[in-house]
């Protein structure tokens, strides 16, 4: 690990002015951060560390919705009495990533810039537009079994890890960030990127912003599921995961809010398949219509050709699960 | 500033880039604490924080000022052995014995996770209290790794301490392959 500075923020301005120097990084619970500065992916001259900043509390919002904050572990979310009531699809999808000891340090904030497990950009003797650009994508006719089949470009096929943030997607909820200047709410569907010529950004925080919380809206009801596709039963990342809001009214779909995991440089929603649902009887004809619009622009690299049958399946399985159809 | 280590204050004063893992077996001299890979794979060096068990290589000790960190040293000692420890022995719960600290600080966290209520992945109802199956303890434990495999020795001894802390055996025991 390269040496650095070490200053903790005692404050939330403080945190924002340290983290506005090119060269200073935020750091939370860490699990991901000090994986990649023993690695050398990262290798920041200053860490602001947050953790003594008041930023856990898990709060009911003036709407009815729900505030968590950016220090509020991946467990205490997860644990929460009302996330386990209310938003099940957040629960289950923090439950099905990592383990008990790494849920109990990651944070929702980091959990949001937690970065890609390409191995290319992992092995710092690797080409890698996101790490180093300009170098070259090492996974584009390399190894890539684990990569995008969605919204990749030529310089980067890497895919966005996490689970937690496919839920938050489907619920449709906010990151709410700080700055020196004032604060910003973000759609977490507008909140990561697709790499185009700029792999090395991930998300659209700008220097200097740090995230102060995640906002979920009122308990949208119906049924929620987390699948989740890996290549172990526990303690893997997502092949292909998909998180689905559905609520039925008189046998037919009243709402329908799906993201997934696995496929994309960020947790993928498209528009046009909720839209496709909503009103519809659920069916498997239409399920397969869902299925043809989510993969329509689809495109495998080889090794993660399979991912594209296996996103088909596995909407058509949970929309069959949510929607009590021919299970 | 400092830390402390199973009860006692431990002052830290080293490199940043020290990790906890490093402070409690460089500078505490606290060795049974396993490195295995380093990266929060193996879960070799999982430790309780504030009673909440994590992996020590991926925390910084400078970032654990005022916290409580309990080891495996502090669980028991030869002579005055753990429930846990005493069932891990009883039941061969190991082989070479890397990971053995990390299992028994792991499980003795797990304990209080399912006292606590906390659901699983594997949790079929969110909001029930979780019933300590085989299955559960299972998805609880996937953080540690066991290159000997003494899985099923290891469930067994945790599966044991269990029942017997619990008025009312667990439902739904499995074989484990």
């Amino acid at each position: 690990m390269r040496p650095f500075d070490y200053q903790r923020a005692e404050r939330l301005e403080h945190a924002a002015q340290l983290t506005a120097d090119a060269g200073t990084m935020a750091i939370a619970g860490g699990t991901n951060l000090l994986d990649l500065m023993k690695l050398e992916v990262e290798a920041p001259d200053t860490l602001v560390d947050l953790n003594r900043l008041p930023m856990a509390e898990i709060a009911d919002t003036d709407d009815g919705g729900l505030f968590i904050g950016a220090l509020a572990t991946n467990t205490a979310t997860a644990v929460d009495t009302r996330v386990r009531r209310d938003y099940p699809v957040l629960a289950r999808a923090i439950l099905a990533g990592a383990t008990q000891q790494l849920r109990n340090k990651a944070t929702t904030g980091g959990n949001l810039c937690q970065r890609t497990r390409c191995y290319y950009f992992y092995n710092i003797d690797q080409p890698c537009n996101k790490r180093e650009p300009g170098t070259g994508c090492g996974a584009i006719g390399g190894f890539n079994r684990i990569h995008a089949i969605l919204g990749a470009s030529d310089q980067c096929i890497a895919t966005y890890p996490g689970d937690m943030a496919v839920a938050l997607s489907a619920l449709g909820a906010t990151v709410e960030t700080s700055t020196a200047s004032g604060k910003r709410r973000i759609p977490v569907r507008d909140f990561h990127r697709l790499p185009g010529d700029m792999p090395q950004k991930d998300n659209v925080l700008e220097p200097g912003e740090v995230i102060t919380g995640v906002t979920l809206p009122p308990p949208p009801g119906g049924k929620q599921l987390y699948r989740k596709a890996r290549d172990r039963a526990s303690y893997a990342f997502a092949l292909v995961s998909v998180a689905a809001v559905v609520r039925m009214k008189d046998s037919k779909i009243a709402h329908a809010a799906l993201a997934f995991g696995g496929l994309a440089h960020k947790p993928w929603h498209d528009e046009r398949i909720d839209d496709l649902l909503t009103g519809a009887a659920p069916s498997d004809a239409l399920f397969g219509k869902a299925a043809d619009l989510l993969l329509d622009q689809a495109r495998g690299w080889g090794d993660n050709d399979f991912k594209i049958p296996l996103a088909r399946r596995a909407l058509i399985a949970t929309l069959r699960e949510a929607t009590g159809t021919n299970v | 500033m400092s830390i402390s280590v199973n009860g006692e204050a431990r002052p830290f004063t080293g490199d940043p880039r020290t990790s906890l893992l490093d402070f409690l077996r460089r500078d505490c001299g606290l060795s049974g604490t396993k490195k295995g890979c380093d990266h929060g794979q193996c879960g070799a060096c999982t430790v309780l924080v504030n009673g909440q068990r994590i992996n020590s290589c991926l925390s910084l000790a400078i970032m654990h000022d005022g916290h409580e960190v309990t080891t495996i040293e502090g669980m028991g000692s030869p002579g005055n052995l753990s429930p846990l420890q005493e069932a891990m022995v009883r039941h061969d719960g190991y082989q070479c014995g890397y990971c053995t600290p990390g299992q028994i600080c792991s499980a003795n966290a797990l304990m209080a996770e399912i006292k606590a209520g906390w659901p699983s992945f594997v949790s079929d109802d969110l909001e029930a209290a979780p019933l300590p199956t085989d299955a559960e303890i299972q998805e609880r434990m996937s953080g540690n790794l066991c290159r000997c495999g003494a899985y099923a020795n290891i469930l067994a001894a945790i599966r044991e301490v269990i029942d017997e802390q619990s008025d009312q055996p667990a439902q739904g025991q499995e074989q484990v392959a």
